[in-house]
C-alpha cells in the first residue's frame, strides 16, 4: 500500500455508518452522453453519485441504455435526489419512488427548492420533508442554506449529513461565505458537505481546508471544456484540501516576514551598524 | 364484457381496451424488465405486486427511472 492509499484508508468519510474513501461526490447531469458521464465519474474517483428521478419517456427509444447500466449500483452508491421538487410532499413522493427503484436503498439527497431563478433551498419545506423521511427510515443528506441554525435543526431531526450551498446551484461562483460554513462545521456533528457553487479546483480545496467533510458537485465537472480532466483535477483538489486541513496550516503573520534560508553564513560583508 | 379504462399515465391521458395489471401495462409499453418504479394515485406499487395490481378507470399512474442529475 503506498502512502496516499494508506492515508485514504485511515481517513474515511463516514456517512450513516458506512465508510467511503472518496470525499468527492458527483452528479451525473449535463454530460454530452453516457460515455462521457462514465469516464468523468471514473476519473473523479467518486463512490457516491447522485441521480435524478424522472418520468420515463413512454413509447420512445425502448432499447436505449439506462443510466444505471452505465453506473451500476453494485459499483457506486447511488444517491437519488429530489431536484426539481418545490414542496415537501413532492420530495417525499420522489424519494419513496427512488427507494423502490433502488431495491430499498435508504441513502438519499433531499433538496426542496424555493424558486426556479435562484434554486435556493426552501428551508421550511426541507425541514418538513426531512422529518417525514427520517421517520420512514431514510438516511437523509440535506441540501440547505448556509444558515447554521438551519443546519443544526436538520441534524436534530436526524439527517445523516448537511450540505450547505457554497453559492447558487450551477453558478460556479465558488465559496461566497466561508465564515458561515465555518460556523456550521464547528457546530454540527454529522458530516458537512459543500453542495453547489463549486467552479474550479481551488474552490474544492478551500472547502476542504475549511474542514468540510466532503464536496458534492456536478456542473463544475460536466461543463468544463474537458470534463474528464476536470474530474481528475477535482479529485486532486479534494485530496489536497483534506490533507492540508489535517496537516494544519501555518499561522498567518500579516505584519512579519520570516526568511526561510539561514541568516548566518552570508558571504556578503557584515553591514556596519551605527 | 369489460369496459375500456382511461388512466393518466405520466401526466398524459391514455386508454386501454380492457382492464390490466401493472405487469401488463409495462409489457404494453415495452418497459418490462427495466429498472423503474411505479406509483398509482400517489402510492408506491411494489415490484412484487406488479402481477396482481390492477389498474382502475381514472387512476393516475407514474412510471419513473433514474436519469442524470446533480
Amino acid at each position: 500500500m503506498n502512502a496516499p492509499e494508506k492515508i485514504a484508508a485511515e481517513d474515511a468519510l463516514v456517512v450513516a455508518g458506512k465508510p467511503y474513501r472518496s470525499r468527492l461526490l458527483v452528479g451525473t447531469g449535463k454530460y454530452r452522453d453516457f460515455d462521457e458521464t462514465r469516464r468523468a465519474i471514473e476519473a473523479s474517483g467518486a463512490e457516491i453519485v447522485t441521480v435524478a428521478i424522472r418520468r420515463t419517456n413512454i413509447g420512445q427509444n425502448p432499447g436505449e441504455p439506462s443510466l444505471l447500466e452505465v453506473l451500476p449500483p453494485s459499483r457506486y452508491t447511488i444517491l437519488p435526489n429530489t431536484a426539481g421538487c418545490y414542496t415537501a410532499d413532492d420530495a417525499v413522493r420522489t424519494l419513496r419512488l427512488a427507494r423502490e427503484l433502488l431495491d430499498g436503498h435508504a441513502l438519499v439527497k433531499l433538496e426542496v427548492l424555493g424558486d426556479a431563478q435562484s434554486l435556493y433551498p426552501n428551508m421550511p419545506e426541507t425541514l418538513a420533508a426531512a422529518k417525514t423521511l427520517v421517520a420512514e427510515g431514510f438516511e437523509v443528506m440535506a441540501y440547505c442554506s448556509d444558515d447554521p441554525i438551519m443546519a443544526k435543526q436538520l441534524e436534530e431531526i436526524g439527517c445523516v449529513a448537511v450540505m450547505p450551498l457554497a453559492s447558487l446551484i450551477g453558478s460556479g461562483m465558488g465559496i461566497l461565505n466561508p465564515w458561515n460554513l465555518q460556523i456550521i462545521i464547528d457546530r454540527v456533528k454529522v458530516p458537512v458537505l459543500v453542495d453547489a457553487g463549486i467552479g474550479t479546483a481551488s474552490d474544492a480545496s478551500i472547502a476542504m481546508e475549511l474542514g468540510c467533510d466532503g464536496v458534492l458537485m456536478n456542473t463544475a465537472i460536466a461543463k468544463a471544456r474537458e470534463p474528464v480532466r476536470m474530474a481528475r483535477a477535482m479529485k486532486l483538489a479534494v485530496d489536497a484540501g483534506r490533507e492540508a486541513f489535517l496537516a494544519g496550516r501555518m499561522p498567518k503573520k500579516p505584519y512579519e516576514a520570516s526568511p526561510s534560508s539561514p541568516q548566518s553564513g552570508l558571504i556578503t560583508a557584515t553591514r556596519k551598524t551605527g | 364484457m369489460s369496459a375500456p379504462i382511461r388512466v393518466v399515465l405520466n401526466g398524459a391521458p391514455r386508454e386501454f381496451p380492457d382492464p390490466l395489471t401493472v405487469s401488463q401495462l409495462l409489457d404494453e409499453l415495452a418497459l418490462a424488465g427495466r429498472r423503474l418504479a411505479v406509483e398509482r394515485n400517489g402510492e408506491i406499487v411494489p415490484r412484487s405486486r406488479f402481477g396482481e395490481a390492477r389498474l382502475a378507470d381514472g387512476d393516475r399512474i407514474e412510471v419513473v427511472i433514474a436519469v442524470g442529475g446533480g
